[in-house]
């Protein structure tokens, strides 16, 4: 399977859960599959998005759920062991890992080589590692959903994007919309 | 006076309860301040960008946050000023200690510090410079201004208004 796939068969379970979504073609493809006021849609900012999923869990007690991407978080791996050590347990960091830089173009990723997230998330102190097939997402998001510990997936699936038009939404109405659903 | 105390206090009474660090020499009472406040939550990031994600999710759960840095990282978060903090209209108060100045015993330093108020120029970031501990009395207001514009807004901190270094 592919990100637009998996996106599009726990979009049910999403619905539900505050979204920070990682930067290019995975927002663009949420967005398309099942726009909701509950998605904060990253349209810069690299590798941020697990940093800003963490901050919004710490802030407050809905369940956050950051879908990130391998490229990103390798970009900015520091923020592993700023998760292990500051546990929010309404935070998922879920990985699309795709083995590649794939809103750019597909570029490889060292993900798809050598390297492991889940052995370096682990190795950074998080607590509640697990990987999984593209095809288990599913499951596998509801039961870190309903068991409310911290949790870090990293969801193994295949290279390639879904065309879906550029996101026109201004920045400050995803934000505004999206700080309103936080609070409501 | 006590800075730290003054600064920590400042912070608590315009509602700060977010703060994430990256040390430097010059900041580390304040951050053991913080660090030892009930009222706020402290989070040491490892980047400064890093730490302005964090921030930017704090500020929409609902918590007023605010960033403690080196001047260095104007240099590693500019793309996170623009793309997030400036682009989605957040307010991030930044302490940031301006090394490089006036008493900086190390040369390096310098290097960063001559880039750093045209970068905050360039970037319409509002930018304070603290040269005085009698400076600090500023503080309270322009914690109030960053939350009423919305906008990241710098206060430089040298190492004058720090004391100095001591005898190097
Ligand atoms: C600092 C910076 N460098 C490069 C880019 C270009 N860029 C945008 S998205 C992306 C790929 C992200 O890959 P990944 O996180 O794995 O997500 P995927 O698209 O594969 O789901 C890159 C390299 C950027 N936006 N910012
Ligand atoms: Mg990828």
């Amino acid at each position: 399977m592919i990100r637009s796939e998996i996106l599009k068969e726990i979009a049910p379970i999403l619905r539900d859960q505050l979204v920070v979504c990682n930067i290019g073609i995975p927002s663009q493809e949420l967005h398309a599959i099942d726009d909701q006021p509950t998605n904060f849609y990253m349209l810069g900012t690299m590798g941020l998005a697990s940093s800003i999923g963490l901050g919004l869990a710490l802030a407050q007690d809905k369940t956050v759920i950051s879908i990130d991407g391998d490229g990103s978080v390798l970009t900015n791996l520091c923020t592993l062991p700023t998760i292990a050590n500051n546990v929010a347990d309404n935070f998922i960091l879920m990985i699309i890992d795709n083995g590649s830089y794939g809103s750019t173009g597909d570029q490889p990723t060292y993900t798809g080589k050598k390297t492991s997230l889940a052995g370096m998330a682990r190795a950074a102190g998080c607590d509640n590692v697990v990987e999984v097939m593209d095809v288990d997402t599913g499951p596998a998001l509801e039961k870190a959903i309903a068991e409310r510990k911290m949790t870090v997936m990293v969801v193994k699936c295949d290279s390639g994007n879904a065309k879906m038009p550029v996101i026109t939404m201004d920045p400050v109405v995803i934000k505004d919309r999206f700080m309103k659903a936080v609070s409501a | 006076m006590d800075i730290d105390k003054k600064i920590t206090d400042d912070l608590v009474a315009n509602d700060i309860s977010f703060v994430t660090t990256v040390p430097c020499k010059q900041l580390a009472g304040v951050i053991e301040e913080i660090d030892n406040r009930d009222d706020i939550f402290h989070i040491p990031s490892n980047k400064e960008d890093e730490g302005m994600g964090l921030c930017a999710g704090a500020w929409m759960g609902g918590k007023r946050p605010a960033i403690i840095m080196q001047n260095t990282a104007i240099g590693v978060t500019i793309n996170t000023l623009a793309t997030l903090i400036q682009y989605y209209r957040m307010p991030l108060p930044m302490l940031i200690s301006y090394r490089g100045e006036l008493r900086e015993p190390v040369a390096c330093q310098v290097e960063m510090a001559i880039h750093t108020k045209a970068l905050l120029a360039q970037m319409n970031i509002p930018t304070y410079h603290f040269h005085q501990q009698k400076d600090v009395e500023e503080l309270d207001m322009i914690l109030k201004y960053t939350f009423m514009c919305n906008k990241p807004v710098a206060i430089l901190t040298d190492a004058n208004f720090w004391g100095g270094y001591g005898d190097q």
